[in-house]
């Protein structure tokens, strides 16, 4: 089955995390991504700019809308995801907790639409 | 049950026969219909359906040797033919092996169906309601009496609950060990939980968590299993002493301790000792060897207080909580006697306690027990006594 794990996370606390810190998240990024390219969990992944680039469209009775800013406010924002294939929903659990971001953030998994079934 | 007809000319006794395997077996039927099948509601269907054809065919056919297997592979093949007449065709995947040894993963299918129902991704409420009707086989009218809610939001939270095993891959399987000691610690708080909500209002209740915490204590025979199987046979031993006539609560120190279950004490008793034994200590342990100091005692005034104590020391160190606080204070109190200066500081804390922990959900029946087992005093007591049906609400709903 797949997976997405979606990253949440503080924007704010981010500009005040130590120089040495963000190279070591980025490291830890890194191994993670390798690793589970090599066990074939892997699908995609990207991380996102911030929320302050994000727009939110709408159409209501064929009328564009677009605000600036994301959908909803919330104390943590969407950062990134992982796309990957587990075996169930306990493989998937376990790979999203060695995600890095979720030792200070968290991460949403949803099993994604399986068109077969 | 609801084997709804019977075949016209079935005599009495063999339906007496076919009820009575269904409430040995229907359970453990329907855990592995469910593994054959990987659907919970197709394996409903199937079970219903394997014992209608009991009804119909055993008059004739006779009971056969092994009625579960008959069951099992009667209701697999109730199901695939279900699949084939609605879908035309069938995916590989519903058309299961046929192996004689699947039948020796009986008792690893009631596992799996426990620790499916109590998946720490599904929510308490739903864990509590999904055992109920999957592992005891309750009814949803029977599940919302005892929780105080109506059977259209328990049915709803089960439909949710099955929804997301299927949709999030939710799987059918015994954690592996390294997963064990967190996912078995969903499972003993369930089985708590329905065994302290049956304690208090319902005895059929209490007694199907006694049957999962001894299916659990045969498969499973972790300490703290064994431990929860004899808290909750010690606490269920004083059950006919615990209420008076009237149906007010019998303090422990009055209660007539003649009307305490022998048996049920020596069972509780023993599965202390070999848990014990293991020298591996978790809090449902250590309340139970309390449990089982008080059960040995003939009076309060008998009672080993300083033993009391130590446990509740260790229990404090391990789980730490204004209960077990409370509870040491009393006991303290208990093994220093009524002129020990301790009383009077066990009082103030023990208010102190109640009204800081009302907040805390975690005040159950057996803090209950304990906390009625100590003389703290009479007017506090009282006190206490009038605010215990908003400590220990009955519905887990709300939880």
């Amino acid at each position: 089955m797949k997976y997405l794990c979606l990253i949440y996370q503080e924007e704010k606390q981010e500009a005040n995390v130590p120089r040495d810190e963000i190279q070591k998240a980025k490291a830890d990024y890194w191994a993670f991504t390798e690793d589970i390219k090599k066990t074939g969990n892997y699908v995609g992944s990207h991380g996102l700019q911030h929320t302050d680039t994000a727009t939110t469209v709408r159409v209501r009775n064929g009328k564009l809308s677009t605000t600036d800013g994301p959908f909803a406010e919330t104390k943590e924002q969407l950062g990134g995801y992982f796309l990957i294939d587990a075996k169930d929903l306990n493989e998937a659990i376990s790979i999203a907790a060695r995600i890095p971001s979720a030792k200070w953030g968290s991460v949403e998994v949803r099993p994604v639409w399986d068109k077969t079934s | 049950m609801g084997l709804g007809r019977s075949a016209p000319g079935v005599g009495q006794d063999l339906i007496d026969t076919i009820e009575s395997v269904y409430r040995a077996e229907s359970r453990r039927v329907l855990a592995t219909l469910i593994r054959l099948l990987g659907d919970f509601d197709l394996a409903e269907e199937a079970l219903q359906e394997a014992f209608a054809a009991a009804v119909e065919k055993w008059p004739t056919e006779g009971i056969p040797s092994n009625p579960r297997a008959w069951l099992v592979s009667t209701g697999r093949f109730k199901a695939i033919d279900r699949l084939r007449r609605s879908q035309r065709e069938v995916s590989e995947e519903h058309d299961v092996p046929q192996a004689a040894a699947e039948y020796k993963e009986v008792a690893d299918d009631e596992l799996r169906l426990i620790f499916t129902c109590c998946h720490p991704a599904l929510s308490p409420d739903a864990q509590v309601a999904l055992t109920l009707r999957e592992v005891c086989g309750l009814t949803t009218e029977e599940i919302a009496r005892a929780f105080l809610t109506t059977a259209p939001t328990v049915a709803q939270r089960i439909v949710r609950a099955k929804g997301k095993i299927k949709g999030a891959g939710i799987p059918y399987e015994v954690p592996a060990l390294s997963d064990l000691p967190e996912r078995l610690d969903a499972v003993l708080r369930v089985v708590y939980l329905v065994f302290n909500e049956g304690y208090r209002f319902r005895h059929d209740l209490s007694g199907e968590a006694i049957r999962l915490g001894r299916l659990l204590a045969e498969l499973l025979p972790d300490p703290e299993v064994l431990g929860l199987l004899a808290l909750m046979l010690l606490h269920d031993s004083r059950r006919a002493a615990r209420l008076s006539v009237e149906g007010d609560i019998v303090l422990l120190e009055e209660q007539d301790r003649s009307l305490w279950d022998r048996d049920e004490i020596a069972e509780g008793v023993a599965l202390v000792e070999r848990a014990l034994a293991s020298r591996r200590v978790g809090p449902y342990l250590l309340q139970a060897a309390i449990a089982a100091v008080h059960a040995d005692a003939t009076s309060p005034a008998k009672t080993d207080w300083y033993e009391i104590v130590g446990l509740y020391d260790v229990l404090l160190r391990m789980d730490p909580s204004p209960v077990v606080e409370l509870n040491r204070a009393a006991a303290i109190a208990m093994r220093d006697g009524p002129a020990g200066c301790c009383r009077r500081h066990a009082m103030a804390s023990s208010t102190l306690l109640l009204s800081s922990s009302r907040r805390q959900r975690r005040l159950r029946l057996p803090w209950r027990d304990a906390y009625n087992s100590h003389s703290i005093g009479s007017s506090a007591r009282k006190r206490t006594n009038n605010r215990l049906p908003r400590l220990v609400p009955g519905s887990l709903v709300k939880r």
